[in-house]
């Protein structure tokens, strides 16, 4: 057996079980963090596939980012297990339902018979073969027109979850960082050019005092 | 390199070779591992020592010179001390998640170095997506952190951990963003690759190789992606993330022995990861400032000294950022800057001005 393939096997391994834990897991914090397994060993399969800028990026993007994200606001949470589970047993025709609507299209797409997977040809790449580079010339030239349209969408969708959740509330007292760096001196402090005051004499003094 | 030591292993082991020949690239490589690892946690452990000098000196003090001659042992002492003293684990915390933290902190400090190259085929992996396996990998460090808060189960760890996510995110985009510069005039993703590029150049050829580095043309790049990484590694003026007069320690305060220790080796790692990685993108990495002297090792490790006393000197001489005002810093500063300068530079590439054809 090729080293490869013990690799392959053990990748998906990991995957199955993160996955599964990341359902079965009672604690969320412990799911997200199956997730972010589930999603390492994923990586590693695709790197396993020669498809190094979709794995990284999968890192990068996903583990490195959203997951963190998420991890974020699961710790900030109070979720109590027990009523996130009460309807399970209600819920679970239309789960599996929709589960097996999922397995079922996958089969369809690896079984080859209608996308052609079984006709293309066998991939011997040369060692120079650049992944990343391939991918970039196909995106930026055959795809240019709708790659730009879905960052443009994604770049929308961004603001627009922003605004969405933007609220200012009137009494809000908080500073403004960027007003505060860019006080002056000469702003909160004054300085009057004034004649100097003129000491009077010792014998003065004494005759105010009497 | 690798040729010669097979050769000499073929004479030395005669007929046993065969038999080790199969494993022979497993050994290989954790070989060459060790040869990474060995100096640069030497270089860890020495690096805590030279700061505590350093930053003594610049407060007019002394620093450690205790332990051995001018304190040298110091670390060594520091390093036994930690080992000896007992992990505690808070009761109420997540055992497992608790031991994973430490974990997930120092792994990808070490994981990082696979791909940096010391010199011109000096390098464990030379991939040709290198610079994307250091931001995958090193985007990894912040769960460290983040799992450590959680699972201390207690109020300043947690409020470390929500600050050391939202903080490395933040700065993670505009260095991101900076290095898209340096692969657009590099046009490469490959390290050893973006080393070579900066060979080249208009001042290359007059012998003065320094101005051709990446440094010049992109010197807003270079500031970000610096000050980007001194908030990355969570160091001062950016440590609120551990800021003791706020937080105590922020993540670390439930650790203790060598648990702890490993955030600190993390740190330091990753210091020096920030400074090889910004040797490489903007300094030209190994090679030498003016034509008429070699290139070489030596080189990248004066470049990367210099930006680890950057690292020292800022502590000593800055206050803590507050903590809304480094989040301003992050994204209403360096974010559009960078997106700004990418487009300065696609701009530049492309017209006749370009010194990069």
């Amino acid at each position: 057996m090729e080293f490869k393939t013990i690799l392959f096997y053990l990748f998906s391994t990991i995957t199955v079980l993160a996955a599964l834990r990341v359902i079965t897991a009672r604690n969320p914090v412990h799911a997200v963090l199956f997730l972010v397994l589930a999603f390492f060993n994923v990586a590693g399969l695709w790197m396993l596939l020669q498809a190094e800028f979709l794995s990284l990026a999968l890192v990068m993007v996903y583990v490195g980012a959203v997951m963190v994200l998420f991890l974020f606001v699961v710790m900030m949470l109070d979720i109590n297990i027990e009523r996130v589970r009460a309807g399970f047993w209600s819920n679970l025709p239309l789960g599996i339902l929709v589960g097996g609507l999922l397995a079922a299209e996958m089969a369809v797409v690896l079984s080859g018979r209608y996308f052609g997977l079984a006709n293309l040809p066998p991939q011997n790449l040369p060692a120079n073969y650049s992944n990343t580079k391939e991918l970039a010339r196909v995106l930026f030239t055959d795809f240019a027109y709708p790659f730009e349209i879905a960052s443009v969408i994604l770049l929308v969708a961004i603001i627009v979850a922003v605004m969405l959740t933007l609220r200012k509330r009137k009494d809000n007292k908080a500073m403004h960082s960027s007003d505060q760096i860019a006080v002056k001196a000469k702003d909160r402090m004054r300085l009057v050019k004034m004649a100097p005051e003129v000491e009077l004499p010792a014998s003065a003094k004494e005759g105010d005092k009497a | 390199m690798e040729a010669m030591v097979v050769s000499f292993l073929q004479g030395a082991l005669g007929t046993a070779w065969p038999t080790v020949k199969p494993v022979w690239p497993l050994v290989w490589t954790l070989a060459q591992i060790v040869l990474i690892m060995a100096p640069l946690l030497l270089s860890v452990a020495y690096l805590t020592f030279v700061e505590r000098k350093v930053i003594g000196w610049m407060q007019v003090r002394i620093g450690p010179n205790r332990v051995g001659p001018w304190g040298l042992l110091q670390p060594i002492a520091d390093g036994l001390k930690l080992f000896l003293k007992e992990v505690l684990f808070p009761a109420a915390a997540d055992k497992k998640l608790f031991v994973v933290g430490p974990i997930m902190a120092i792994a990808p400090a070490l994981a990082a170095w696979a791909v940096i190259p010391f010199s011109p085929g000096w390098v464990l992996a030379n991939i040709d997506a290198g610079v994307l396996y250091l931001l995958a990998v090193s985007s990894v460090g912040v769960y460290g952190i983040i799992i450590a808060g959680w699972a201390s189960n207690s109020k300043y760890p947690m409020f470390g951990a929500m600050r050391a996510s939202a903080q490395m995110i933040s700065y993670e985009v505009s260095m991101g963003l900076g290095l898209i510069c340096v692969l657009m005039v590099s046009n490469s993703l490959n390290l050893s690759e973006i080393v070579m590029a900066q060979s080249k150049g208009r001042f290359a050829s007059y012998g003065l190789d320094f101005m051709s580095w990446n440094w010049l043309p992109l010197l807003p790049m270079f500031g970000v992606y610096l000050i980007s990484g001194v908030a990355e590694t969570n160091r001062a003026p950016f440590d609120v993330v551990e800021g003791e007069s706020e937080i105590v320690a922020g993540h670390m305060v439930e650790y203790s022995g060598m648990a702890f220790a490993m955030f600190f080796l993390a740190e330091y790692a990753n210091m020096i990861l920030i400074s090889a990685m910004t040797s490489i993108f903007f300094l030209g990495g190994w090679l030498s400032p003016v034509a008429f002297i070699p290139d070489g090792f030596h080189w990248m490790a004066a470049k990367m000294s210099a930006i680890l006393f950057f690292f020292l000197w800022i502590r000593a001489t800055f206050p803590r950022y507050r903590y809304d005002q480094l989040m301003r810093l992050g994204w209403k500063v360096f974010v559009p800057l960078t997106l700004v300068w990418i487009l300065v530079v696609g701009v530049w590439m492309m017209s006749p001005l370009s010194i990069w054809k």
